[in-house]
């Protein structure tokens, strides 16, 4: 008989976001992604003086800020047709790669390896196998016995004095588990070491940035920081140095640890790479920009279609028309007042909750589509494009690591495997390597800039009377994000974030096709559906997050997971 | 209006620890706001923390964070520190506007929550701490209790009344530490 799961909350601070699928023979059957609190955010900025936009977009989320700053100046500088000094693209885009980097990090390691990696079974490993195992996979220094059999005592004075802290919640021991304890043991290692480089990467944004976790040196125009080589009170050689050492510590942990990690964990679960592929129409947006108008750009972007890496189409402008007219949200399955598509620069945002429909209204999120279809964004899709569109560093990690997956596993293993729940995690991966190489390669440009004497990071923006409009696009870490900004008379009339957790935690759309968490979902198998560990391990892989974050300390415990069956 | 105090004795740090021997020399004490300030209420402990830096001036003892709603990014500033105090919108029975001041002890009881797995927020943030011999010894928590959670930046009046009680809590508090601190200068 089929049973219907509820999990609600799978995310907690980035917002409420409830799954609910139906599960029959050990399969997931049907899907439904709802996000569970209305933003309504876009409502506050209606009004205000488009330069201060960021200043609150960038608390929407409780994640990704950043990014919310970034996208709402270039949507501002879009409108006005501003152009952004070079000092300020390169200073922008050292903060965009050095948060990439952290996020990536962070969400492999402590949001979604324990999906993987059973800190339990880690208890039980041998230190010095777990070594072993460290030494033949990779060069990184610190696999050693000491360090090991270290974490690992830490790990059972938490076990054992019943005080599991984070790990408390997991699913330890479910039958989906499969690694080895060394294996485990040596995972659970680097999760420790990660915590230390996230650190070391989050300085580069907040020397840059000014401070974490929001950044205060944005403007509509350029950036805050100014330049100049000689006086201590700015961005003088010598902090450029110091941020030139914290990225080079953490290029050898991509590079010998996440990268190696995530190909021992797709290797050993390489059934995984069958499930999860659901919405393979990718969409995925050109950033880091090499020159002042925005037409030239580090990191190519585009859309590929039906998983056909040979029908990528270039998006090659921050005023890219096929970009701007190919993005519309519907709502007929969110609880928002009627069945429209409409450009973001036309929608409304008129809430009408209602009971949850499986087949009316049952989210927040709105549904977007690309020229009327779903699309899946991320770290797959910006892979895949810059695969296509032939970029060098991409190319050469991703084929590196498919080399060393087949290796462990045995079998080729092909760049089809990455339309996959796996595969999401693996274009993560490959992706922080390449922000890691373009993190550099943007420290470098600065350097040689401000060498030649260009020492300005400002454009005054002139707000005309009338009517402008401006998009602002950024490929983030969880997927394209864009803000949409209608200006009239200098205030902002319209205003609307089109996230990327909206296009991947869509509900069904108006032709009634379901968003990439749903379809995503389907045929994933559920040995327990009391735990349904691989329901997460799916919706995980997308690094949800829906911008809506609410932070109240709640001292009670709570059931996450509810099952029914269902009639 | 509510406002109770809940003494208990200060959690024994783990001694032994580099952390611990550092600890010792100073107090060195994160001020440390939390929450949402786009969903009213939420925003309760940043509001706080914005007017402690506004009308006081602290010694470098002393460090004030708006968090907003990040979990590890915060990671590094409870580096050294011997006090934390975290002023954030709390669930709680009382009434709209009540004040709960509180000393977390060693597991706080808003470590044991069951969320969902392996996702970060606060309570992770202390707990990753712990795990790196970094959590500070002695954690109060300032909290606020929310009435209006909808999105806007305007406080309830019974909030803005709490958070003006918590920042004279705060500076009474350092007061009994015997940290001076003073009027901002403008």
């Amino acid at each position: 008989m089929a049973k219907r799961i509820v999990v609600d909350p799978i995310t907690r601070i980035e917002g409420h976001l409830r799954i609910d699928c139906e599960i029959d023979n050990g399969r997931v059957t049907k899907a439904w992604s709802s996000g569970q609190m209305w933003r309504g955010i876009e409502l506050i900025l209606q009004g205000r003086d488009p330069r201060d936009a960021w200043v609150f977009t960038q608390r929407i989320c409780g994640v990704c800020t950043t990014v919310h700053a970034v996208a709402s100046v270039r949507a501002v500088e879009n409108a006005l047709n501003l152009e952004v000094p070079l000092n300020a693209q390169y200073i922008r885009n050292m903060i965009i790669s050095a948060h990439g980097i952290f996020d990536h990090i962070v969400h492999f390691y402590h949001l979604s390896a324990l999906d993987w990696v059973d800190i339990v079974s880690a208890l039980k490993g041998s230190p010095k196998g777990a070594s072993a195992l460290g030494q033949q996979l990779s060069p990184w220094p610190r696999n050693g016995e000491q360090e090991i059999k270290a974490v690992q005592e830490k790990l059972k004075g938490f076990v054992g004095s019943g005080q599991l802290g984070v790990f408390a919640g997991g699913y330890w021991g479910h039958p989906a588990m499969k690694l080895s304890p060394e294996v485990n043991l040596l995972a659970a290692t680097h999760y420790f070491q990660a915590l230390e480089y996230q650190r070391q990467i989050n300085k580069v944004v907040a020397i840059l940035g000014s401070k974490t976790p929001h950044i205060q040196n944005l403007a509509v125009g350029g950036v805050a920081n100014p330049i100049n080589p000689d006086s201590q009170s700015t961005l003088t050689i010598e902090r450029l140095y110091h941020i030139k050492t914290l990225i080079d510590e953490i290029g050898d942990f991509i590079r010998n640890v996440y990268m190696v990690d995530v190909a021992a964990i797709g290797a050993f679960y390489s059934d995984w790479t069958q499930y999860g592929a659901g919405v393979t129409n990718y969409l995925s947006v050109p950033d880091l920009p090499l020159d002042t108008k925005g037409t030239a750009f580090a990191l190519p972007g585009g859309y590929i279609g039906d998983g056909n890496v040979g029908s990528f189409k270039a998006i090659t402008s921050f005023n890219d028309e096929g970009f701007k007219q190919g993005v519309k949200e519907g709502v007929k399955h969110s609880w928002y007042k009627g069945d429209w598509d409409r450009h973001p620069w036309e929608e409304e945002t008129v809430p009408q909750h209602t009971e949850f429909q499986d087949n009316g209204k049952y989210s927040w999120v709105k549904s977007p589509t690309f020229n009327g279809k779903p699309a899946q964004v991320g770290p797959l899709a910006n892979v895949l494009c810059m695969y296509a569109a032939g970029h060098g560093p991409t190319k050469l990690y991703t084929d590196g690591l498919l080399q060393k997956v087949s290796a462990l596993a045995k079998t080729k293993v092909g760049i089809s495997a990455l339309h996959s729940t796996i595969g999401r995690h693996a274009a993560r991966a490959v992706r922080c390597a390449v922000l890691h190489d373009s993190l550099l390669g943007q420290w470098q440009a600065l350097m040689d800039n401000i060498g030649k004497g260009d020492y300005a990071t400002f454009n005054q923006p002139v707000f005309p009377k009338g009517e402008q409009r401006g998009v602002g696009f950024h490929e983030a870490p969880r997927g394209v994000l864009s803000h949409w900004v209608v200006i009239q008379d200098g205030k902002i009339k319209n205003y609307q974030c089109v996230v990327p957790s909206t296009w991947n935690a869509g509900p069904r759309n108006s032709k009634d096709t379901p968003g990439p968490y749903e379809a995503s979902l389907v045929g994933n198998p559920v040995a327990d559906p009391e735990k349904p560990l691989e329901v997460l391990r799916t919706v995980h892989s997308f690094d949800p997050c829906l911008a809506c974050a609410i932070h109240l300390l709640d001292p009670k415990s709570r059931e996450i997971v509810t099952v029914r069956t269902t009639v | 209006m509510l406002f109770f105090v809940v003494h208990c004795k200060q959690a024994a740090p783990i001694p032994g620890t580099a952390c611990f021997i550092r600890r010792r020399m100073s107090d060195n004490i994160l001020v440390l706001g939390v929450g949402n300030v786009l969903l009213a209420d939420e925003g309760a402990g940043v509001r706080a923390v914005e007017q402690l830096q506004h009308r006081y001036a602290f010694p470098r003892q002393v460090e004030l964070i708006d968090g907003g709603t990040m979990g590890l990014d915060l990671l590094g500033y409870l580096d050294g520190k011997t006090h934390l105090f975290i002023v954030d919108a709390i669930c709680s029975t009382q009434p709209p506007g009540s004040v709960v001041i509180e000393k977390l002890l060693d597991p706080p009881a808003y470590f044991r929550q069951k969320i969902s797995p392996h996702q970060i927020g606060l309570s992770e943030l202390l707990a990753v701490a712990a795990m790196q011999d970094c959590l500070p010894p002695s954690i109060t928590l300032f909290g606020i209790v929310p009435r209006d959670l909808s999105t806007g930046i305007e406080m309830s009046p019974e909030v803005n009344v709490a958070v003006g009680q918590v920042v004279l809590a705060v500076v009474k508090e350092l007061g009994l530490m015997g940290v001076e601190v003073g009027a901002a200068s403008r």
